[in-house]
């Protein structure tokens, strides 16, 4: 598909981008056809939490006005953004999915907020998402849930459910969501678009509403690999008000995209593709590792034998730190406060009580169990070093490959209210988990349909911060087969 | 039975930055509420913290000049618990791995006199960690208004070993300390403005017996000697319960300074499980050599220390140290003046009392003194060649503390110049008074050699006081034995 | 199946959550089944592992002591559900 056949709201970055640049089109336009777009499919789709067509409008009037004067300010000037409502927007709502945060508005941006505004993106759309990035399907929101634009009966995964969708069915040119334990990736691969979560430490923090704060990291969706790395490239880099930062350098991500690729060495984890791997997700993946050994890649089976123990890890660590960061959820200084509370007691059990949903309450019990007295050792010591663990066999594994190549999710997307059972949602990151825990890089590109017309994807894992590299491997395929241009019939 | 107190200190001590300890909004005292917040004071969803150097440097020196152990590696941990005050209801604190461990606090308890040096004891400490201030709760008659400028002040937890035996032995250790932390620059330790709260942990045992007693908490001390009378009515207090063959309940107890009594703090409806982890969104900190060595440098004498040395170098009465010692500003301006070839004990004499009087009248710091080192030499100079007399030295050093001129500029000015020794007149002066005084002089030849001060009084007058005291005494001397 | 070691009504209070009867029948159950889950750890030999507290370590994160502009109050008490002479209003605290 041509950009010249292209609805604007479903161009890809680039293609948008190099149209703005060259004045073929405007930013009003652009963004005239993304909200126009949004107010079609919201109905239905309902991705967002929360949009300023107003404000999108003024900024797309000063893109334009900065290209007018000959002072674009590059690639992501005058492109609708749109970012998951766990990222603070100055005077904007930021809700994070819960009840408890209805009625706050931030008083501040996130540091990856005011990189975009420094970018000349015109931000766009508040995106939906479990309760405190707290879920696999979006549908823990205390809002409302959102359809997978591919079958709207379907759950567009999560906890970035609400970004996913929203880019897939042409409501932003890229979006931003965060990934604790495979909330970009999961439901970029469920929603037929990229999603990269960044090496741990490589994007700010600041301004990101903390689920684990040793796990969570911010990381941009876009049609492309080469959006992905044009998003990253305006977010990533070091940060002062962030102590996780790491102090690398930005790179020239999508720079690196254009260097010859030269064949790599893939390695197939052994234990990512056994047991509850659905067929046609393996089918798919599995033509992807086709044709990575088509390019000339030696493609080799290896080993990552704490696979099994990551679930478990994951839940001890992220529930622990969630219990601290959502104790701030009080009903005191912001956020719901029960009516007419008894006394200071009574205040804090119901506020937050009423404030929060069952996942996060389940959550917040079971990260102050494995923290309190006499357990501690046993549950939270334990899991910090079988994270250690975890993070060896990875380290070991990039000494004989260069990057992993996995399925994202174990199944396509799977219907609204299917997995009721909080293990059986759990089940869903067990691909994910592990280069959250590692802290590593890893995207998820797509790589075809089932037969049912569900998107499938497929994971690629990459060195501490070895985005560059990652990109490179993940564009090698996705410049051939450009799944993620594809457009549901919504 | 008889029974011994054993009394543990927790010192918290406010460290004197410019920003906050994890984030660079205004650290202050006084001001509007709620005028020194950012979204990471008010824990507001995404804000995160980070580290201000200023902080850790403060506690590393203090950690140096109380002779701690610097851990080479610390760490952050989140010590959770709910209070309206807590704005993230989890306080940023160090469990176990605080930056200083052991080290002591030298006391000195009073002496059998005022001017007379008392016994010094060492009160060993068991740890100083870095924490974060919490905010200011204001209690009304049905609410409570929480104003967050203080929460995020770094806060130094400076606790004592079980170690001290009485309320005397806490308030030297409390003064010794607090000097300790003045003098390094670390806090100004100002009670009244909560810069330093202190809260102790008391027990009775019988004497001789090595296992502590139940425990009382005691807080609310909010001056340093409500520490010494409240843990003195806490000891009374046991003591009763014991010898009527009761028992002590391990409990908080607040203390009224005004009243002098204390009440039982309703006992907490829960224990406290703190759920202590560390603080992911912290990094540890390395603590390397020369990141000590760079502060050692910067670290003064200790008072006791320096103490010891004015005894032992200056000579000075140990009244007169025990005053210079305590304010560091004075006593380095005592040995400014004594570098510059004063002599040590008019120099003291001068600074306790003429320098001090001055300055507390014009309520400036030593430093600010307009009466700069050089020219209290000047001064010491002037009176020691009897250029002046001490009479009008007063009058001059009045002079020099309100112009900041030299006296040689202020003794001409005034025409303060004592008489010179060689002057005929002096010596007509000294044979007039013999003349008149035939008694003294007598006496005085007769082998009594106080008579001789009898004369003195007469040629001063003569000379309306401006003769040079030594230059009278060797011109009657002389003349008596001549004559 | 439930556990014994799991008081919910213990945690729930050191949580600040009220939970309803419902609520904690449901949560004793599904905790039980995730425990269980996570006990798989136990089986794991890490002697000789150091904790890993972050993926990537770093130290000696800081900033220089030089302040910056905060919120201004209006900002900074936007959210409050109760406020007063410029303070956020809670029911009386009892110590």
């Amino acid at each position: 598909m041509t950009a010249a056949t292209t609805p604007l709201h479903y161009l890809s970055l680039a293609d948008a981008a190099a149209a703005l640049a060259a004045r073929r089109i405007s930013s009003a336009e652009l963004t005239e056809a993304v909200i126009a777009r949004a107010e079609a499919v919201e109905p239905r789709l309902r991705a967002f939490l929360s949009a300023d067509p107003a404000s999108a409008r003024a900024q797309a009037q000063a893109s334009d006005a900065r290209r007018a004067a000959g002072g674009g300010l590059g690639p992501l000037d005058g492109i609708p953004i749109g970012l998951k409502d766990v990222i603070a927007v100055r005077d904007q709502p930021l809700t994070a999915g819960s009840r408890m945060l209805e009625k706050f508005v931030s008083p501040y941006d996130a540091t990856v907020t005011g990189r975009l505004r420094d970018a000349g993106a015109v931000l766009y759309g508040r995106h939906n998402c479990d309760e405190f990035a707290m879920g696999s399907s979006t549908e823990n929101s205390a809002f409302h849930p959102t359809g997978n634009p591919w079958a709207l009966d379907r759950v567009p995964g999560g906890s970035s459910g609400g970004s996913a969708a929203a880019l897939a069915a042409g409501e932003a040119l890229a979006t931003l969501g965060s990934d604790t334990g495979g909330s970009i990736r999961q439901p970029a691969a469920l929603c037929g678009v990229v999603g990269l979560k960044p090496t741990y430490g490589r994007v700010s923090r600041y301004g990101l509403v903390a689920y684990a704060s040793s796990l969570d990291q911010i990381g941009p969706f876009g049609r492309t690999v080469e959006d992905v790395a044009l998003v990253l490239q305006a977010i990533a880099g070091h940060d002062e008000r962030d102590s996780t930062s790491v102090g690398a350098p930005a790179e020239e991500f999508a720079a690196a995209l254009a260097a010859p690729s030269v064949p790599r060495r893939l390695g197939l984890p052994r234990e990512y593709f056994g047991e509850g791997l659905d067929p046609e997700v393996a089918a798919a993946v599995e033509q992807a590792v086709s044709h990575y050994r088509e390019l000339g890649c030696e493609v080799r089976e290896v080993s990552l034998p704490h696979t099994a123990y990551c679930l478990d890890t994951y839940y001890v660590l992220a529930t622990a730190e969630a219990s601290s960061n959502l104790a701030r959820y009080d009903g005191i200084r912001y956020g719901h406060r029960c009516a007419e509370p008894r006394d200071l007691h009574d205040l804090y059990f119901r506020s937050r009580a009423e404030g929060f949903g069952a996942e996060v309450k389940r959550r917040i019990i079971l990260g102050t169990y494995v923290l309190s007295s006499g357990y501690y050792d046993a549950y939270y010591l334990k899991a910090q070093k079988v994270r250690t663990l975890v993070r060896r066999d990875f380290l070991r594994a990039f000494a004989q490959v260069d990057a992993l190549l996995t399925p994202t999710s174990p199944i396509p997307a799977f219907q609204r209210g299917e997995k009721a059972d909080p293990l059986a949602m759990y089940l869903c990151d067990i691909y994910t988990i592990g280069a959250n825990l590692a802290g590593l890089p890893a995207m998820s590109v797509p790589c075809g349909f089932t037969r049912a017309g569900l998107p499938v994807g497929f994971q690629l894992i990459g060195k501490p911060l070895g985005e560059s590299e990652l990109l490179a491997i993940g564009h090698a395929y996705d410049r051939v087969h450009q799944w993620g241009r594809r457009h549901p019939n919504l | 039975m008889s029974y011994e107190a054993v009394i543990g200190l927790e010192v918290h001590v406010q460290i004197r930055t410019r920003s906050k300890i994890f984030t660079r909004v205004a650290a202050g005292y006084g001001q509007e509420p709620n005028t020194l917040t950012d979204p990471v004071v008010l824990a507001l969803p995404g804000a995160l913290p980070v580290m201000n150097r200023a902080a850790l440097d403060a506690i590393i020196k203090a950690g140096l000049l109380l002779g701690c152990e610097i851990a080479p590696v610390c760490k952050w941990d989140r010590k959770n618990y709910f209070y309206p005050d807590s704005p993230k209801n989890y306080q940023i604190s160090q469990y176990d791995a605080p930056v200083c461990r052991g080290g002591s606090v030298e006391i000195e308890l009073p002496g059998p006199a005022r001017n007379l040096m008392g016994e010094h004891k060492r009160i060993p400490l068991t740890r100083i960690h870095l924490e974060e201030d919490v905010g200011k709760l204001n209690h009304g008659a049905t609410e409570s208004l929480v104003d967050y400028n203080r929460a995020g002040t770094p806060l130094m937890e400076i606790v004592s070993e079980p170690a001290l035996a009485s309320g005397e032995e806490a308030y030297a250790y409390l003064t010794s300390l607090r000097a300790t932390m003045i003098q390094g620059g670390i806090s100004d330790c100002d009670m009244e403005k909560g810069q330093l709260r202190c809260d102790a942990n008391i027990s009775l045992r019988p004497v001789g017996s090595t296992t502590l007693g139940t425990k009382v908490e005691l807080k609310n001390l909010n001056s340093i000697s409500f520490v010494r009378d409240g843990i003195e009515h806490e000891i009374r207090r046991q003591r009763s319960v014991l010898e009527r063959g009761g028992r002590i309940t391990q409990e908080t107890r607040d203390y009224d300074g005004m009243t002098g009594t204390s009440q039982s703090l309703r006992s907490k409806e829960e224990a406290h499980d703190y759920r202590y982890f560390p603080d992911p969104d912290l990094m540890p900190v390395v603590i390397d050599a020369p990141w000590q060595e760079r502060l050692r440098a910067e670290c003064p004498e200790l008072p006791f220390d320096r103490q010891r040395r004015f005894l032992a170098d200056y000579q000075l009465p140990y009244t007169q140290t025990s005053v210079l010692v305590w304010d560091r500003p004075l006593a380095d301006y005592f040995e400014a003046v004594v570098q510059l070839g004063g002599a040590p004990q008019a120099a003291g004499n001068w600074i306790i009392n003429d320098l001090r009087r001055e300055l507390a009248a014009a309520g400036v710091d030593p430093a600010a003194s307009r009466v700069s080192p050089a020219n209290l030499v000047a001064l010491l100079r002037l009176i020691d060649s009897g250029s002046i007399l001490n009479a009008a030295a007063k009058e001059v050093f009045v002079e020099m503390f309100a112009t900041g001129d030299s006296p040689e500029a202020i003794v001409d000015r005034r025409g303060l110049r004592a008489a010179p020794t060689d002057s005929g007149e002096l010596e007509s002066w000294c044979r007039d008074a013999i003349a008149g005084n035939a008694k003294a002089a007598a006496e005085f030849r007769s082998g009594k050699d106080g008579a001789i001060n009898a004369l003195k009084g007469p040629v001063m007058k003569a000379a309306k006081g401006k003769a040079n005291p030594k230059a009278v005494d060797e011109t009657l001397r002389r003349l008596l034995a001549a004559g | 199946m439930n556990r014994a070691d799991l008081d919910l009504d213990a945690l729930a209070r050191l949580a600040r959550l009220a939970l309803s009867p419902e609520e904690k029948a449901t949560f004793a159950r599904q905790l039980a089944e995730l425990l269980g889950h996570i006990e798989r750890l136990s089986s794991v030999d890490v002697s000789g592992v150091e904790p890993s507290a972050h993926a990537h370590p770093q130290h000696n994160v800081w900033q220089e002591d030089t302040p910056r502009p905060g919120l201004p109050p209006v900002a900074a008490l936007r959210n409050a559900p109760a406020q007063r002479d410029q303070m956020i209003a809670v029911p009386k605290v009892v110590e």
